[in-house]
């Protein structure tokens, strides 16, 4: 799913942001070819080509991402189990439903926690990784690739795997108490206490890669004369990583909290095969997609679950929207940005 | 030490532009540390991986008694049973054919929308632009109802067809967002040099921009295979019958049917990574470069 999204990064983040570098791109010096020097067809031949080239991707993505989307919105004001078509309409009621769900407001909370919890835990981990394996190490590429290996297996193996070791009597507690640390075991997965830090380490795991991947290549377009002028100056080692790295690494460092921030809202398949659809409210760990499958497909409400996704987007959006306009925002205003590779 | 001298004293010798992999190192405070990092953080990633490839190989007295340890006796029973089973390779097979059929659609719808947003010059284009870059809002959670819905309609449900056409839909934003400066990045006077000798555009675009093309094409489509290999919300919604079962609903359904079997579950769970890392392992610059690409714009 983040993959998805990086590069939503790459160009902009709103449609509105999109029309715009679209606009200021066309005057630059990489705008479309000038007059085409000798076409066949004309006017109407390039209008046909531009049909048969963009048709086929505008009708898949019109028909299976738009229009789902819009429907989703529609069904949302029906009571509806799936069959036929929707005629109970119910207005806003299945809005006000969710809204006073107490279940619902712990799903949220829940998200909230683990966006706060990604950005805290992944964040200084995976910059304090890329400073230090950003240097000539041997076997650098190996290390590279190993450290991406959990993001790359599937959230299902991730999830069975670790749901195995985490049981009462599985590999974790059985390793701390062959440490001598038997006082430890817990109950990993049901004690609501500590579900969701169990639920943060394994996200971690899975997606500190990522963003050691991401800081990694933002070193990289940092100029080494910088640092290298600094040396001369006097600067010690950590004095030019705080001071000069991380300023420059600011925009990929934003763009990565982006995307984790969404990638956090929109948390499912982790906790649905970990916790599956009933112990992840008892545990803590419920997510509001979780939440919108476990009450809509899987009660066959589906009406419901599409003012659940609804409601989802929108809060997503909000996020995005805020993040778009305070953080990012800097970006393309800030003077570094042109010098930190982006 | 010797490294951050070079660095300091003979910046001149050999050129280093931004892109350079020489990283600076000063004063030998990391290096060391790097080295103490790389060991901590490798044996972190694997440490999980390992736990369910080496349980494959236990017996589940042994696994039930000490779950941490290496087995008595290396049995490679449960690999032989899931690897003869059938079941395995049937949903390999489903999810290759997912793979490459998602990768190939989006290859060649991703393109052909990319070259028209990158070298036409229309109305409207940027609105165009705009609608599939609206794309990336919009995750498949959020779909996945209507998308259910839409796809029995059209008669799909439990079959591949239904998980692959909106696997397609939303892989274009990325493909789309990646491809189009890479498009655009062709300069003008090989296209003009191609019309001069009598090239039409769409010569143009299968003879030049194609091939020039390929390595953003290869890094989306790596992403979209690697995406669709690993999916599971969608598959869950379409697919209900076992025969039509991608990897992960295969994983799934295995864990909850073997639940006490835990060794034959482990050893299923771990064959049915190999292929995954494998595909990455052989892919992995592309993979890290097009990821970096991307983010870097």
């Amino acid at each position: 799913m983040l993959d998805t999204q990086v590069s939503s990064s790459a160009e902009a983040d709103t449609p509105a942001d999109l029309a715009d570098s679209e606009a200021r791109r066309a005057t630059g010096p990489l705008s479309p070819p000038r007059s085409p020097v000798r076409t066949r067809g004309g006017v109407w031949g390039a209008r046909a080509e531009i049909a048969l080239l963009v048709g086929p991707a505008l009708l898949v993505f019109l028909a299976f991402v738009i229009f789902p989307i819009v429907m989703a919105a529609y069904y949302g004001f029906f009571s509806w189990a799936g069959y036929g078509v929707p005629t109970d309409f119910v207005g806003f009621r299945n809005y006000l439903t969710i809204l006073q769900d107490p279940t619902f407001h712990d799903a949220v909370r829940h998200n909230a926690i683990i966006v706060v919890l990604s950005l805290v835990l992944q964040g200084p981990i995976a910059i304090l990784l890329a400073l230090l394996l950003n240097q000539k190490l041997r076997g650098q590429s190996i290390i590279r690739v190993l450290i991406f290996v959990p993001y790359v297996i599937s959230e299902v193996v991730v999830g069975t795997g670790w749901s195995l070791m985490l049981q009462t009597n599985g590999a974790v507690n059985g390793l701390l108490e062959k440490l001598g640390l038997g006082s430890f075991t817990q109950d990993w997965l049901s004690n609501p206490d500590i579900a969701i830090w169990t639920l943060m380490t394994i996200i971690t795991w899975k997606y500190i890669g990522f963003a050691v991947i991401l800081f990694l290549a933002g070193l990289q377009g940092i100029p080494e004369e910088l640092s290298e002028a600094a040396a001369i100056d006097g600067a010690s080692y950590w004095q030019i990583q705080r001071s000069i790295t991380l300023p420059l690494l600011g925009p990929t460092l934003r763009i990565w909290a982006f995307l984790s921030i969404i990638g956090a809202l929109q948390l499912f398949d982790l906790v649905y095969i970990i916790w599956g659809q009933y112990v992840s409210s008892t545990a803590g760990t419920s997510t509001m997609a979780t939440y919108l499958v476990t009450n809509g497909r899987n009660a066959g409400n589906y009406g419901f679950g599409n003012a659940v996704a609804v409601v989802l987007f929108l809060i997503s959006l909000v996020v995005a929207l805020i993040y778009q306009r305070y953080v990012l925002r800097r970006d393309t205003d800030g003077a570094l940005t042109g010098k930190a590779g982006r | 030490m010797t490294a951050s001298l070079q660095t300091v004293n003979i910046p001149g010798v050999r050129p280093r532009g931004p892109r350079s992999s020489s990283p600076p190192v000063r004063r030998g405070v990391g290096r060391p540390l790097g080295y103490a990092a790389a060991v901590i953080v490798i044996i972190a990633m694997l440490a999980p991986v390992a736990f369910i490839v080496i349980g494959g190989f236990r017996s589940n007295s042994e696994i039930t008694t000490d779950p941490v340890g290496w087995p008595s006796v290396w049995n490679i029973g449960n690999y032989i049973d899931v690897l003869t089973g059938g079941i395995f390779w049937r949903e390999v097979l489903n999810s290759t054919i997912a793979g490459v059929a998602t990768t190939a659609g989006v290859v060649v719808l991703g393109l052909m929308a990319s070259y028209v947003l990158a070298r036409y010059r229309f109305r409207g284009r940027g609105a165009l632009y705009a609608v599939f870059a609206a794309g990336l809002m919009f995750p498949m959670t959020v779909a996945i109802t209507p998308l259910y819905i839409l796809v029995k309609n059209l008669g799909l449900m439990n079959s591949l067809g239904g998980v692959i056409l909106p696997q397609i839909a939303f892989a274009l934003p990325t493909t789309i967002i990646i491809l189009v400066p890479f498009l655009r990045a062709i300069p003008d006077e090989i296209q003009e040099a191609a019309f001069i000798d009598g090239c039409s555009r769409l010569g143009f675009f299968w003879r030049m921009v194609v091939p020039l093309a390929m390595p953003g094409v290869i890094t989306v489509g790596i992403l979209a295979f690697i995406a669709s290999w690993n999916s599971y919300l969608l598959p869950l919604f379409i697919l209900n019958n076992e025969a039509t079962f991608t990897l992960p609903l295969g994983v799934q359904a295995f864990s909850s049917q073997y639940s006490v079997d835990t060794a034959k579950v482990l050893a299923f769970t771990s064959l049915s990574m190999i292929p995954a890392l494998l595909f990455f392992a052989f892919f992995e610059r592309r993979i890290v470069g097009g990821l970096t690409g991307a983010v870097k714009g």
